[in-house]
C-alpha cells in the first residue's frame, strides 16, 4: 500500500533535502523551525494487465457513450487524435500508453471493417515530432502500416486547407480545428494525462485547434483568472476550452474520448534515490547521489543533457477510462488527485522549487531561460488548488542553471523572444499588446513551424503568460545557481547559493520567513487550505 | 630692409608643396608684401592651380594670413601667385612655352623640390635630389637667351651632405670640404637607371612571378584571380621597389653617407656646381627642419616629419630601446628659422662664387641627445597617451645601447612573430582564434616599423658631425634689428625645453591625432572610455543596420551556417545506406579529405565541380524529400541563430536580402523564405537523376561580386549602401565591392585583412547542439 503525501516540518535532526537542479541536483540544508518539506504520494500500484484495462474501458464507456466497438462501422472516416511529446514527462518506456491504446482502437476498427482511418498527433502549436518520436509514441507496428502511406498526420494549425470553423461559443470565441478531425465520422481523442490540467475538453478544442482558436484562452486575461489552471473548477482556461468542447459537439463532431493515467514512478532503478524521503536514504542511494552529482560536476552541459534527456521514465498506467468527455475525465481527474495531492495547512511567505531538466516543451530538446520560468513560474507555481502555496507578495525561489542557451531547430521565435522581447519589457500585458501579433504572422516562423520541428512563433508568449498568475501574487522571483545575464533578462535576480537567496528574500518577506519547500521529483499538487 | 631688397622681385619656388615650400609661401605671401611668387608645381590629376588650392593653401598655415585679410584673402593669392605646371624629375623641367616665359621672369629661384623621405628607391632619389637641381640651372641658363639675364638659384640642400663625418663641418662646397667623398656623379645616375631596369626584369623571371603569386595566394587564399593577379602585380612593384631601397641603403652607406638621401643630395651639390656655367648659386643646408618655433604660429607642422614617428611610437610605450649617443647632438632647426635663412640669402643676394650656409643649431646652441630624450619622457609622463582601455601608457626608459644591439633585438622580435604568425595561419582557426593572429600580426608589424626607425633614423642620433654656422651668423649680423626680430634665424635664441614641451611635442601628438589619456581627476573620463571600448563593436552593428542600407548580401557555409557542402552531401548520401556501407563512406571521405581541402583552397569553384560530380545518378525526387530533413538535422542545427537573426533583421528594416551560395539548390530550398533572393549552383538533371554536372558556373569568388553587382542593378540599389556578411577570403570581392563588409567568424586571413581595413566584424556563437560526430550522417531513412 503506497504511503500517501507527507508534509514534513524541518528540525535540528532534519537531513539535507534534496533539491532538483536542471541536470543535477543540490543538497540544501532548510532554516529549522520555520521550514517544511512537501513530500508527493508515493507511486500507487500499477493495473496487473493494462492492455486488459484498455479493452475493457472501450467496452465499457462511461457517461452517455455507446461502447466503442458499436461506434464502428465499414466506409465510416475514423480519426485517432493522440497527444504529443509533451506528454508524459519524462517519456516513458515502450510500450507508451497510446500504443497500447491505439492497438486496441485499431484492433476493433479492423474488425468493424473500417478502412478509412488517419491518425494525428494533436501538436496544437507544439513542434512536429520526428519519426523516432512518433515510433516511441504509436509504435513500430502503427508507425510503419501508417506512416508510409501519408496516414500519420501531424496537425498543422497554420494550413489553411486543412481547418475548419465550427462558429463561435456564446463569448464570442472562434472554435476552428482540424478539419479532418471535425469531418469524422468518429474521432477517438488518446490522452495520456499526466496532471490535473490535461484532457477533458481541452484534448480536442486546444490539441487540434488553430491559432485564431487558441487565442481566446491563451492570453493573460485567461491565466490571470485560472487559479489556478490546475483547477478545473476555479480555471478560466478550462471554461473556455470547455464552451469549446460543447460547441464541437453540439456542431456534431462525435468525440470518443479514452485518457489513461500513469503513476508516478519517475526515475529508474539506480536514480531512485531521487524520489525518496532522504532519512530514508539507503547507504547504496547516498552512494549514487555522491556518484552521481559528482560525475555531473565534470560532464560538459551538452553531455549531461543528452544524458538526461535520454531517462525513460518507468512510468506505469494507473487507470483508463472511455466515452463521453467529461464523464471520462472526472474520473481521470479523480486518479490523478489521488496520485499526487497533498494536504497542507496555510501559506509560507517563500516557497523553494528545484527545476527538472525537463518541461512539456523541450523533450529532446534544451530547456531555455523561457521554459524556467514557464516550469517554475507557470506550471510548479499553479500546482495547487485553493491557494498558492506562497502567500501574497511572498517570494519564490526557483534552483536551475538557467543557461542562456536556445534550441535552434525547437525553439527559434524563443531565441528572439528573448533578445528582443524581454529585452524590451517583462510585463506580461505589455508583451501581449506589442508583439504577440507579429511574432505570431511572421511568415519565417510560419515556415518553421510548418516544415521543420519548430515551436509555432507565438510559444514563447504562451510560456510568458503562463507565468502571469505567478507574476502577479508574488513579490519577488529568485534562481539559484543561474546564469545571472540570463536571469536578469528574464526580470528575476540571480543568487549563487540558497542562503543567499534566502538573505535576498529577506527585503521583501522581512526576517525570518516562513518556508514551503516543494520536494520534487515527483510532481504533485498542494491541496492548501 | 630684407623687405625693401624683396621688393618688386618675382621669386619662383619648387617644392611649395612640402613643408619647407609651403612656410616659404606663407611667410613671402604674409610679410613681404613687395614680392611676388612663381610656383611650380607637378600638375597631378586635376591640374597644378587646383593643387595650389587644395594642397597649399588648404594648409592651417595660411590661417593666420587668412584671417587678417578675410574676403581679400583670395584676390591676395591670384594676384601675386602664378603657378607653373612642371616636374623637376623631367628634362627642361617638363615646361609648356608659357610655363618657360613665366620662369624666366624670375630674379630669384628658390628649389627646395626633394624626395626626403631617407628609404626612397635609389633611382627615384637620383632622380629628383640629384638630377632636380642640375636641370633647374641648365633650364634657367637655357632661357637667359630670351630674357638675357640669370635669375639667382637658391638650392635648398642638407648638412648631411657631409657624410658620416666627426667633427666640424665648414659651410663650404663639397669640393673645398677636407675628407668628402668624391665621386663620379654621372656614372652614379647611370648605374641607378640601369639598377631600376635590372631589377625591374629579375622580377620577372618566371621563378619569382611564381614566387609572387604564391605569397599573394598565401594571403588571401582562393580569393580569384582578379584579385590575385592584382595583388601579384603589386607584390612585384613593392619587391623591385625594395630592391631599389635596398641598393640606395647600401650604395650611401658604403660610400660614407648615413642613407640615400644624403648621398644623392650630395651629389646633387657636385652636379649643380660642375653644370652651372655663370649661373649664380647659393646653397642652403639645412639640419633636421622641424616644427615652426613662432612662425606662422608656434608649433606649425606640415606632414609626419621624421622625428615625429619615432616619437609617437615611442609614447606608445613600442619603442624600448633606441640605439644612439647620449652626448651626441641632434641637429633640429624650426623650419621657420630655415625660412627665415633663405630669405635673408634672398634679400642679400649672389656672391661672384658659388656661396653655402648651414641652417643648423648644433654649432651654436646644441641640444644633446640625452637632453632630449629626458625632455621627451619627462612630457610624455606627465602627458601620456591613452591605450585602448583608456588607461595611461608608461613610456620607457632607454639606457643608449649600441644600434647593433637594438637591431638584433628588434630582428628576433620580427622573427619569432613572423613564425608564430606564420605558424597561426597555417592552422583552421576561425572566429576569435583567428582574431588572435590578427593581433600577431599587429604586433609583428610594430616591431618591423621600430626596427626600420632604428635603421633609418640610427644614424642621425649617433652622429657626431657639428654643423658650422660662421657664415649665416655673419649675415644676420648684418642685418638692420628690424629684420632680425621679423626674421629670426639666429639658433640661440631657442630654449630646447620650451621648444620641445611646449611648442614640438604637443603638436607632434595633435597631428598625429593619437589619444592622450583624461587627465586624474577629470570626471566622465572613465565613462567615456567605457562607451567608446564597448561602442566599437555596437558603432559598427549600427552603421550596417542603419535603415539607409539597401541591401544586405549573406555568405551560407561557416557565414550563416556552420557546415558545409561535403557535410551535407554526407549526410544526404548515407541516408539510405546500410551500417557497412556507411562505414565505408566515412572511411573514404577521410581518406579523401586532404586533397579536398587543399583543392579547396585552391579555388573554390573548381573543387566544387569536382565535389558535385559526386551526386551523378543520384535521384532527384528522393534527394528533393531528403532535404527538408536535412534542413532541420543539419542546416539549422549548425546554424547561427544570430546570423538568422541579423537576415531578419535587415528585411524588417526594409533592405533587400540575397543568399549567394555554392551550396546546391535542392539542399537550400527550405531556405528560400528567409531571403528575397537565392543564388546558388545547381546540377543538370537526366531521367529524374542527377548528371554531377553544373549548369553553369559555381558562384564563387569574383562572381559572387558580379552576382551582386547585378542584383544591385536590377533594384537600382547603390552597391555603397550594401552590407556584405562572409567568412573567407574567397568572398574578398564581395566584401570589397560592398559599402559595408563585415566579416563573420573569420578565418585567419580574412580576419587580418578585416581588421587591417577596419571592417566590422561579428562573432557568432553556434547554438549548443548534440554531439557533433566528424561527418554528419543521415538518420537511417
Amino acid at each position: 500500500m503506497p504511503r500517501p503525501g507527507f508534509v514534513l516540518e524541518v528540525d535540528r535532526s532534519t537531513p539535507p533535502v534534496l533539491t532538483w537542479h536542471g541536470e543535477g541536483f543540490r543538497l540544501e540544508r532548510l532554516p529549522a523551525g520555520r521550514s517544511r518539506v512537501i513530500y508527493a504520494p508515493e507511486p500507487l500500484e500499477p493495473l496487473d494487465d493494462p492492455d486488459q484495462a484498455v479493452r475493457d474501458a472501450l467496452l465499457s464507456p462511461l457517461g452517455d457513450s455507446a461502447p466503442l466497438p458499436e461506434l464502428l462501422f465499414p466506409r465510416m472516416r475514423l480519426t485517432i487524435a493522440f497527444d504529443d511529446i509533451s506528454l508524459p514527462l519524462p517519456p516513458m518506456r515502450r510500450p507508451d500508453n497510446r500504443q497500447r491504446v491505439i492497438e486496441a482502437v485499431l484492433d476493433m476498427a479492423a474488425a468493424a471493417g473500417v478502412d478509412d482511418v488517419v491518425l494525428i498527433c494533436a501538436l496544437a502549436l507544439h513542434r512536429r515530432m520526428t519519426e523516432a518520436e512518433l515510433r516511441h509514441a504509436v509504435g513500430d507496428r502503427v508507425y510503419d502500416a501508417f506512416a508510409p502511406h501519408g496516414l500519420l498526420l501531424q496537425h498543422d494549425a497554420e494550413d489553411p486547407d486543412g481547418l475548419v470553423h465550427l462558429g463561435k461559443t456564446d463569448q464570442g470565441e472562434d472554435v476552428e480545428i482540424s478539419k479532418r478531425a471535425a469531418e469524422s465520422d468518429l474521432l477517438v481523442y488518446v490522452n495520456i494525462n499526466l496532471v490535473a490540467m490535461d484532457g477533458g475538453h481541452k484534448s480536442v478544442a486546444t490539441g487540434l485547434a488553430s491559432y485564431r482558436s487558441l487565442r481566446h484562452h491563451h492570453n493573460v486575461r485567461t491565466m490571470l483568472h485560472s487559479r489556478s489552471f490546475m483547477d478545473q473548477e476555479r480555471s478560466e482556461l478550462h471554461s473556455s476550452n470547455w464552451r469549446m468542447g460543447r460547441l464541437i459537439a453540439a456542431s456534431g463532431v462525435r468525440v470518443f474520448q479514452i485518457e489513461t493515467t500513469l503513476n508516478n514512478d519517475t526515475f529508474p532503478e539506480q536514480m531512485a534515490f531521487l524520489q525518496k524521503r532522504e532519512w530514508e536514504w539507503t547507504a547504496r542511494d547516498r552512494a549514487m547521489y555522491l556518484a552521481t552529482t559528482k560525475g555531473l560536476s565534470v560532464t560538459p552541459p551538452r553531455v549531461a543533457r543528452s544524458i538526461f534527456q535520454s531517462i525513460k521514465a518507468p512510468h506505469a498506467m494507473t487507470s483508463v477510462h472511455a466515452g463521453e468527455v467529461e464523464a471520462v475525465h472526472r474520473a481521470t481527474t479523480e486518479m490523478i488527485y489521488r496520485q499526487q495531492m497533498v494536504h497542507v495547512e496555510g501559506q509560507t511567505d517563500i516557497v523553494i522549487l528545484g527545476l527538472p531538466h525537463l518541461s512539456p516543451y523541450n523533450v529532446n530538446s534544451i530547456m531555455n531561460p523561457v521554459l524556467v520560468v514557464c516550469m517554475g513560474l507557470g506550471y510548479l507555481f499553479n500546482m495547487y488548488r485553493g491557494k498558492p502555496l506562497v502567500r501574497a507578495g511572498g517570494v519564490v525561489i526557483l534552483s536551475h542553471p538557467t543557461p542562456w542557451a536556445f534550441h535552434p531547430v525547437h525553439h527559434p521565435s524563443y531565441i528572439d523572444f528573448f533578445e528582443e522581447v524581454l529585452a524590451d519589457t517583462t510585463d506580461p500585458l505589455q508583451i501581449e499588446k506589442t508583439y504577440e501579433q507579429r511574432f505570431a504572422t511572421d511568415e519565417w516562423y510560419r515556415h518553421l513551424y510548418r516544415t521543420s520541428h519548430a515551436y509555432h512563433g507565438v510559444h514563447p508568449f504562451y510560456m510568458w503568460y503562463w507565468a502571469a498568475h505567478a507574476f502577479d501574487h508574488i513579490g519577488r522571483a529568485i534562481i539559484v545557481g543561474g546564469e545571472p545575464r540570463a536571469v536578469r533578462r528574464l526580470g528575476l535576480s540571480p543568487a549563487s547559493s540558497l542562503d543567499d537567496a534566502l538573505e535576498m528574500a529577506t527585503d521583501t518577506v522581512g526576517r525570518e520567513p516562513t518556508i514551503s519547500h516543494l520536494h520534487l521529483p515527483p510532481i504533485m499538487l498542494a491541496d492548501v487550505h | 630692409m630684407l623687405r625693401e631688397a624683396l621688393r618688386g622681385q618675382r621669386i619662383a619656388i619648387t617644392g611649395a608643396t612640402g613643408f619647407l615650400g609651403t612656410a616659404l609661401v606663407e611667410r613671402l605671401l604674409r610679410t613681404v608684401p613687395g614680392c611676388d611668387l612663381v610656383l611650380l608645381v607637378r600638375p597631378g590629376r586635376r591640374g597644378a592651380r587646383d593643387r595650389l588650392r587644395r594642397e597649399i593653401l588648404r594648409n592651417n598655415c595660411f590661417d593666420p594670413l587668412r584671417r587678417a585679410l578675410g574676403d581679400e584673402f583670395d584676390a591676395e593669392v591670384d594676384r601675386r601667385v602664378a603657378v607653373v605646371a612642371g616636374d623637376v624629375a623631367a628634362d627642361g623641367l617638363g615646361l609648356d612655352a608659357a610655363g618657360e616665359e613665366t620662369l624666366a621672369s624670375c630674379t630669384t629661384v628658390i628649389h627646395s623640390a626633394a624626395t626626403v623621405s631617407f628609404d626612397s628607391p635609389l633611382d627615384a632619389a637620383v632622380e629628383i635630389n640629384l638630377l632636380g637641381p642640375l636641370r633647374v640651372a641648365e633650364t634657367l641658363t637655357r632661357l637667359r637667351a630670351s630674357v638675357g639675364s640669370l635669375p639667382h638659384l637658391i638650392a635648398v640642400s642638407t648638412a648631411y651632405v657631409a657624410g658620416s663625418r666627426r667633427g666640424r663641418a665648414p659651410e663650404a662646397t663639397l669640393a673645398a670640404t677636407p675628407w668628402s667623398t668624391e665621386v663620379a656623379w654621372r656614372s652614379e645616375v647611370d648605374a641607378a637607371r640601369r639598377a631600376r631596369a635590372d631589377a625591374d626584369a629579375a622580377s620577372r623571371d618566371p621563378r619569382m612571378l611564381a614566387r609572387f603569386e604564391r605569397q599573394a595566394r598565401a594571403e588571401l587564399g582562393a580569393a580569384g584571380m582578379p584579385l590575385l593577379a592584382a595583388k601579384t602585380e603589386r607584390l612585384r612593384e613593392d619587391w623591385v621597389k625594395d630592391r631599389m631601397v635596398e641598393m640606395g641603403k647600401s650604395r650611401a652607406q658604403g660610400l660614407g653617407w648615413p642613407d640615400a638621401y644624403a648621398y644623392t643630395k650630395s651629389l646633387g651639390e657636385r652636379a649643380l656646381l660642375e653644370t652651372r656655367d655663370d649661373l649664380p648659386v647659393t646653397i642652403v643646408r639645412p639640419s633636421i627642419i622641424e616644427a615652426a618655433l613662432a612662425e606662422p604660429f608656434p608649433g606649425w607642422i606640415r606632414g609626419f616629419r621624421m622625428a615625429d614617428p619615432v616619437i609617437i611610437s615611442y609614447a606608445k610605450g613600442l619603442l624600448k630601446e633606441f640605439p644612439g649617443v647620449p652626448e651626441g647632438i641632434i641637429d633640429v632647426i624650426p623650419v621657420d628659422m630655415v625660412v627665415a635663412a633663405i630669405l635673408a640669402v634672398a634679400a642679400r643676394g649672389p656672391l661672384s662664387e658659388p656661396d653655402v650656409f648651414h641652417a643648423a643649431s648644433g654649432a651654436r646652441n646644441p641640444l644633446r641627445y640625452r637632453q632630449l630624450v629626458d625632455l621627451v619622457r619627462e612630457w610624455f609622463t606627465d602627458n601620456p597617451l591613452a591605450d585602448s582601455k583608456d588607461q595611461p601608457i608608461t613610456v620607457p626608459e632607454w639606457t643608449f645601447p649600441g644600434r647593433h644591439r637594438v637591431q638584433r633585438q628588434l630582428r628576433q622580435a620580427r622573427r619569432v612573430l613572423g613564425t608564430a604568425e606564420r605558424a597561426l595561419q597555417a592552422l583552421p582557426l576561425r572566429g576569435r582564434q583567428a582574431d588572435l593572429s590578427a593581433r600577431l600580426e599587429e604586433r609583428r608589424d610594430e616591431a618591423e616599423r621600430a626596427l626600420s626607425y632604428v635603421e633609418l633614423y640610427g644614424a642621425y642620433t649617433e652622429t657626431e658631425a657639428v654643423f658650422s654656422v660662421d657664415r649665416l651668423l655673419g649675415v644676420y649680423e648684418a642685418l638692420p634689428p628690424e629684420d632680425r626680430r621679423d626674421f629670426c634665424f639666429d639658433p640661440a635664441v631657442i630654449d630646447w625645453r620650451h621648444f620641445c614641451q611646449e611648442v614640438y611635442l604637443p603638436s607632434v601628438v595633435a597631428h598625429a591625432r593619437v589619444r592622450q589619456a583624461p587627465r586624474p581627476g577629470t570626471a566622465g573620463g572613465r565613462r567615456g572610455a567605457r562607451a567608446t571600448a564597448g561602442g566599437r563593436e555596437e558603432r559598427g552593428r549600427r552603421a550596417v543596420l542603419a535603415p539607409e542600407r539597401q541591401l544586405a548580401v549573406f555568405d551560407l557555409e561557416n557565414t550563416l551556417i556552420a557546415s558545409n557542402v561535403v557535410d551535407s552531401y554526407s549526410w544526404l548520401a548515407t541516408r539510405h545506406q546500410g551500417d557497412a556501407d556507411r562505414v565505408r563512406f566515412v572511411l573514404r571521405t577521410l581518406r579523401e579529405a586532404p586533397r579536398l581541402l587543399a583543392l579547396d583552397r585552391a579555388d573554390r569553384g573548381d573543387f566544387l565541380r569536382y565535389f558535385y560530380r559526386r551526386y551523378d545518378g543520384a535521384p532527384v525526387e528522393r534527394l528533393r524529400e531528403d532535404s527538408w530533413e536535412l534542413f532541420s538535422d543539419l542546416v539549422l542545427t549548425k546554424s547561427f541563430p544570430a546570423g538568422i537573426r541579423r537576415v531578419r533583421e535587415h528585411r524588417a528594416l526594409g533592405h533587400k536580402t540575397l543568399l549567394i551560395t555554392g551550396a546546391l539548390d535542392v539542399v537550400i530550398e527550405p531556405l528560400r523564405p528567409l531571403f528575397d533572393e537565392i543564388v546558388c549552383a545547381h546540377l543538370g538533371q537526366r531521367h529524374g537523376r542527377f548528371t554531377g554536372e553544373l549548369v553553369d558556373a559555381p558562384p564563387t569568388g569574383e562572381a559572387r561580386a558580379q552576382v551582386m553587382a547585378e542584383y544591385a542593378e536590377t533594384w537600382a540599389i547603390d552597391l555603397e549602401q550594401a552590407v556584405a556578411y562572409a567568412d573567407s577570403t574567397s568572398d574578398l570581392p564581395m566584401l570589397e565591392a560592398a559599402g559595408h563588409p563585415v566579416a563573420v567568424n573569420p578565418e585567419t586571413k580574412l580576419a587580418a585583412i578585416a581588421r587591417k581595413r577596419g571592417w566590422h566584424v561579428e562573432h557568432w556563437p553556434k547554438a549548443p547542439e548534440g554531439p557533433r560526430p566528424l561527418l554528419p550522417i543521415g538518420p537511417r531513412a
